[in-house]
């Protein structure tokens, strides 16, 4: 959505000072904010209150899990180094590191898809209980989330290899740097709500 | 690489389309009023039909025991009624007014993003229609359109989906529309338009953009769990599976509860530009009036559970709630003291906008004043889920809301068309509704108090109330009537009245009117600069040394020489890409109903929609 | 203008006065027969007179500035341009800060008292169903005299002694659900309201909420749903009939008892048909009870005194039970001819029964007194 007088006129008059696009996107992630507060919400709501197995505890891995984790995570670095290099002007290294951070993200992905389709194997599915339920809702939005960033960010090097994008590249790589940032942060939140904090297997 | 001078030139499936005028520009336009007058339109088509599900459920209700509508009609025509009259009709009637008015109001050339703002209508048009069309496909939903689990996701037919699909696509579509509306009321207005020189409109759609992008993304993610659970079998609200009905109502009402503000803010910057204009005095206490709209915005989060002191939250629960919902009452009461003020020893006149929006303020009073008995947890125990409460919202938002929306279409037609409104045709219209509207909803105080229910299709003659609804039935039908009223004078304005002699027939007080009647396509030629609050009435009018008003002649005025920026007008170019990238949001939904493959030609279509709308520049060249 | 708005307030007052003399509407919220209904319209009564001020000062306030200051065509005055009253807006919004403060007083005592439920009270759990209420009542002294001495079951009419406290369980968990698909249909959010004795308090599945009331006169007390529950959510009512002592006393000895054996021989054609004992029916005990039988289905209302005077109406009180002080056949026949066409929806199923089934079936449960 990379809609902005910005793109337009490369100095931007508005009231703040910022241009547009950010406010817009900083409003974005605050609405969706709400979004996943909602869902992990849901999710801690329901924390126990499975009627039936299989529990958290018998079926995470945390081991592969954090390792998915930290990958995400580093993904959050190649982005910074990519605006880096985009405010340096060297477009060339701007779209290695977003290739890397793609990369890094469907490693991530590929790696929530393994990891439901072992839980699903192991007998937990979208409908066996409670557990199931809030468990893949919600990290499944966060997958296509993510999924989304990295067709933003296929989509900005393709753009910058066919030079669509405006001379100020930094901006657009700010902007779903922004994205990236924020779905990364969010994901820091459902693994501990998730994964670290122990969930006991309901007496009985 | 590539620089700003040598993007190149547009090259794709599609070739651009230029064109601002024929019937093919109104697919493509990204003008903020042509976008306003598309919403507008289409708002009262849907406010139309709406008010037809009105009429059938008051005639179902005109005797006992009645066999008109069976109760599965009834649900669906009930349900729809109240979906279409909150999604369809008063949150885009307000965005209509908000597109064409907020960038001419704050000085701007257009919205902050043209493209997104064409998206958002076309989500919205399209959403709607979505929603209508599941009438042909199986039937409407049927569970209110507050669609409580787990009566909404037990239920067999298919409707509560279309339900669930339709809001989450209108949603999108507000969302969209929000981010938008607010970024350019932030970041567009013109120099020297300070947050408090903005019109009280500006203020008031700056506070429903805010509660849009927080309270939407909620309900999304309730809708998204009931889909779920009708869709694919999981247990969010299953009681069965140790799911609990209860999440859904704190999620609806967390949502559905500021969204009332949502209704009716727009209403109350409407009423608080009309009223000092024809006045003929500025709004009293300015300042008081916008903190209170803000306050209302921030309180409005914290009073959900007060439609849910039925349902056993326990007394720490109901008594917070109740106290939050009276504290809730004091910036309402604010704005309608400081509308008296206004009202206060000026020189009325009393034009049909005039007319409407004293009506709206004086309707929505009795609508406050019933809310406030809801606060009065014990008392609500028993009004709660009666015509009581019917009566109660039909005040606020019919006697606030669409008094002051019609208010508003009366005050800014001649601005909009450059043709005044038949003011006797007004008037008539402004009384028949009046009267209409206290009949139908007045007796339905009675109906609550004398113990009847909402949403039964039939009552027996025995429950002893069947005089009110008759008489609320005929109100009903009067309301009808002051519509068809509206709808001849709009048709025979635009057929045979002339132009407007005066471009600011009312004698107005903000920047719109400093442009002309109808705008141009870039609003104004030069960016106002802006030196006060009500800047267009400084520019009229100056203050001799009695602090009388003398009239500034025209053009004598250091206000009226425009410094602005001048040059170069850039105005974005039309655009297909906004309306590819809809059409794939309610494909993907009836994918979800019927086939995975329409799912993915839906996602495809709005990716390729969203790719074609990025490497297009926002001008061509 | 003037008359419109004078005539709305007449309006108004007259609604005031109709609401509060109308006895014959049997729902009338104003009517109360009980002190909790009484406590809960003292406060509305309370409430209305600050908001009857607050109408006529604003109202009356809006309609004289109109009158008063409307534009003459012969005087053409340009106001004087007053932007506000800092020390007026302070008190504007301090005054009804103040009233309400005031209001909210006796409100939230008012909520803990009616939350209080008292250890000596009557216990009986309602049960709400797609589309009709069931009513057990769990004391060890209303135990049945048969069988596993279970709680005594009624439905669609909740018989109370009056003057007694009655705390009201209120669970949409009611024993053995119907289900389509596997998804029990039962479990849906209701709202349980008799207008004259108490305010309503919702239904929902998973959760127990509590009403506590009692009935001051003996008569009859009609209430309804009040949360939307579906296709017949309308059609979801009941009464509560509040007998004296020794109408009470009368009551619970004839609930305790089973049902009596039918003696004439179309009843007892009924019974078997009903019971299925000649391999021929028995779809009804799959769902229905009748103590003192084998039937102890627990999914539709409990038949074991169907005909007792008591249990005025049947079928969510679609139907009276007794017309003129006789038995309703004509329409307990539809209803087992096909619940679907006398109430769309309706859950019970239509069997195919034959005339002269039916006929045995309606002997069979008349009898059950």
């Amino acid at each position: 959505m990379a809609d902005t007088t910005a793109h337009a006129a490369p100095v931007e008059h508005t009231s703040t000072g910022l241009p547009s696009t950010k406010l817009a996107m900083w409003l974005f992630l605050a609405s969706e904010c709400l979004l996943f507060g909602a869902l992990i919400t849901t999710y801690v709501l329901y924390r126990g209150a499975s009627t039936t197995g299989p529990y958290p505890s018998e079926i995470f891995d945390i081991r592969y899990t954090s390792v998915s984790s930290f990958v995400l995570l580093a993904s959050s670095l190649t982005m910074v180094l990519s605006l880096t290099a985009a405010e340096k002007r060297d477009f060339a290294r701007m779209r290695l590191w977003l290739v890397a951070t793609a990369l890094l993200g469907m490693t991530f992905v590929g790696g929530q898809v393994y990891e439901f389709t072992s839980f699903y194997h192991e007998g937990l599915s979208l409908t066996t209980n409670l557990f199931g339920t809030t468990f893949y809702v919600l990290t499944g939005f966060h997958g296509v989330h993510v999924t989304v960033g990295i067709l933003m960010l296929l989509s900005l090097v393709g753009m910058s290899w066919a030079g669509r994008l405006p001379d100020d590249q930094a901006f657009p790589v700010e902007m779903v740097g922004l994205y990236w940032h924020f779905v990364d942060i969010v994901w820091i939140v459902i693994f501990t709500v998730v994964y670290l904090i122990p969930q006991a297997k309901p007496a009985g | 690489m590539a620089t700003a001078a040598s993007v190149p030139a547009p090259r794709g499936i599609i070739r651009r389309p230029t064109a601002t005028t024929g019937w093919l520009s109104w697919f493509t336009t990204i003008d903020h009023k042509k976008i306003g007058l598309l919403y507008g339109f289409s708002a009262f088509a849907f406010f139309i039909i709406g008010g037809l599900e009105a009429l059938l459920i008051r005639a179902q209700l005109a005797k006992p025991d009645n066999t008109l509508l069976n109760a599965d009609q009834y649900n669906q025509i009930f349900t729809m009624h109240g979906l279409t009259m909150i999604f369809l009709f008063v949150m885009p009637m307000s965005a209509a007014f908000f597109n064409y008015m907020i960038p001419l109001m704050i000085g701007a050339r257009d919205v902050a993003f043209p493209r997104l703002n064409a998206f958002s209508y076309w989500v919205f048009l399209l959403g709607g229609l979505f929603l209508y069309s599941s009438w042909f496909l199986g039937g409407a939903p049927n569970g209110g359109w507050f669609g409580y689990p787990p009566n909404s996701t037990t239920d067999p037919t298919i409707g509560m989906t279309f339900y669930a699909l339709g809001l989450i696509i209108t949603g999108l579509a507000s969302s969209a529309g929000a981010i938008n509306l607010a970024v350019t009321v932030v970041n567009m207005r013109a120099p020297g338009m300070t947050l408090f020189r903005m019109p009280v409109f500006v203020w008031m759609g700056l506070v429903v953009q805010f509660l849009l992008v927080f309270a939407l993304p909620i309900i999304t993610v309730a809708l998204f769990e009931m889909l779920f659970d009708r869709r694919w079998g999981t247990h969010f609200f299953d009681p069965t599976a140790g799911g609990r009905p209860l999440l859904w109502q704190n999620l609806f009402w967390l949502f559905a509860h500021p969204e009332v503000y949502i209704l009716i803010l727009p209403a109350f910057g409407i009423i608080s530009e009309i009223l000092p204009v024809f006045s003929r005095k500025p709004l009293f206490g300015y300042q008081f009036v916008v903190f209170s709209g803000i306050a209302i915005g921030f309180i409005g989060f914290g009073v959900w559970a007060h439609h849910m002191f039925a349902v056993g939250l326990g007394p720490v629960a109901n008594t917070a709630f109740g106290i939050t919902t009276a504290i809730i009452a004091v910036p309402t009461g604010i704005k309608i003291f400081n509308w008296m003020g206004t009202m206060y020893g000026g020189d009325i006149h009393f034009d049909t906008p005039m007319l409407m929006a004293v009506g709206a303020v004086a309707m929505f009073v009795i609508g406050g004043l019933s809310g406030v008995t809801h606060a009065v947890v014990p008392s609500d125990y028993q009004q709660t889920d009666t015509y009581y409460v019917v009566a109660h919202f039909h005040y606020v938002l019919f006697g606030g809301a669409v008094f002051g929306l019609f208010g508003g279409v009366f005050y800014w037609w001649p601005k909009i068309f450059a043709r005044q409104l038949d003011e006797r045709w007004g008037k008539v219209q402004f009384w028949i509704m009046l009267i209409g509207f206290n009949l139908t909803f007045g007796p339905m105080h009675i109906l609550g108090l004398g113990g009847m229910i909402r949403r039964e299709y039939t009552y027996p003659a025995s429950l002893g109330l069947t005089f009110w609804n008759q008489v609320s039935t005929v109100g009903a039908y009067l309301i009808a009537l002051s519509t068809l009223v509206f709808v001849v004078n709009a048709v025979k304005t635009q057929r045979t009245a002339k132009g407007l002699a005066n471009e600011d027939p009312w004698d107005a007080r903000t920047l719109e009117w400093t442009t002309s009647c109808p705008p141009p396509v870039y609003n104004f030629e030069e960016i106002p600069v802006v030196h006060s609050i009500d800047e267009f009435w400084h520019r009229k009018y100056a203050e001799d040394k009695e602090g009388r008003l003398i009239r500034v002649p025209a053009g004598a005025s250091d206000h009226a020489a425009a410094d602005g920026h001048g040059g170069a007008i850039h105005l974005p170019t039309p655009s297909f890409w906004p309306l590819i990238a809809a059409v794939g949001l309610p494909t993907i939904a009836y994918g979800v109903l019927y086939s995975w493959w329409l799912v993915g030609a839906g996602a495809l279509v709005t990716v390729i929609g969203f790719m074609g709308w990025a490497m297009e520049p926002p001008v061509a060249e | 203008m003037r008359r419109t708005r004078w005539w709305i307030l007449a309006l108004l007052a007259l609604t005031l006065l109709l609401v509060a003399c109308s006895k014959t509407a049997p729902q009338n919220t104003m009517n109360p027969h009980g002190p909790t209904a009484q406590t809960e319209k003292n406060l509305l009564v309370l409430v209305l007179w600050p908001a009857a001020a607050v109408f006529l000062v604003v109202e009356g306030g809006i309609l004289l500035i109109s009158i008063r200051l409307r534009h003459r065509k012969d005087r053409d005055r340009m106001p004087p341009q007053i932007h506000g009253n800092t020390r007026l807006e302070i008190g504007w919004t301090i005054a009804p800060a103040i009233v309400l403060a005031v209001i909210m007083v006796p409100t939230v005592s008012t909520i803990w008292q009616l939350a209080r439920q008292p250890a000596d009270a009557m216990q009986i759990t309602v049960e709400g169903y797609q589309w009709w209420w069931g009513f057990r009542y769990t004391d060890p002294d209303m135990a049945v005299n048969y069988g596993d001495h279970d709680a005594i079951v009624t439905a669609d009419v909740l018989v109370i002694p009056t003057g007694r406290t009655i705390d009201l369980s209120l669970t949409s968990l009611g024993g053995g659900a119907h289900s389509t698909a596997g998804v029990p249909d039962h479990q849906v959010i209701h709202s349980f309201w008799a207008p004259q004795l108490f305010g309503k308090q919702d239904v929902i599945p998973g959760e127990t909420n509590h009403i506590v009331f009692s009935a001051d006169d003996p008569g009859i007390y009609s209430g309804q749903c009040a949360e939307f529950c579906g296709l017949q959510h309308g059609k979801m009512k009941f009464r509560i009939r509040a007998l004296d002592e020794a109408d009470w006393q009368r009551w619970v000895a004839n609930e305790k008892s089973p049902s009596v054996q039918p003696n004439d021989g179309l009843a007892q054609q009924g019974m078997d048909l009903f019971l299925g004992v000649n391999g021929v029916g028995g779809q009804c005990i799959q769902c229905h009870a009748v103590g003192g039988t084998d039937a102890a289905g627990t999914a539709a209302p409990n038949l074991t005194h169907f005909a007792a005077a008591t249990h005025e109406c049947f079928a969510g009180c679609d139907f009276e039970s007794f017309l003129n002080g006789n038995p309703n056949a004509a329409d307990l026949k539809a209803w087992l001819a096909d619940p679907n066409a006398v109430k769309l929806g309706a859950k019970m199923p239509d069997y195919g029964l034959t005339e002269q089934q039916i006929d045995a079936l309606v002997a069979y449960l008349y009898s059950l007194t």
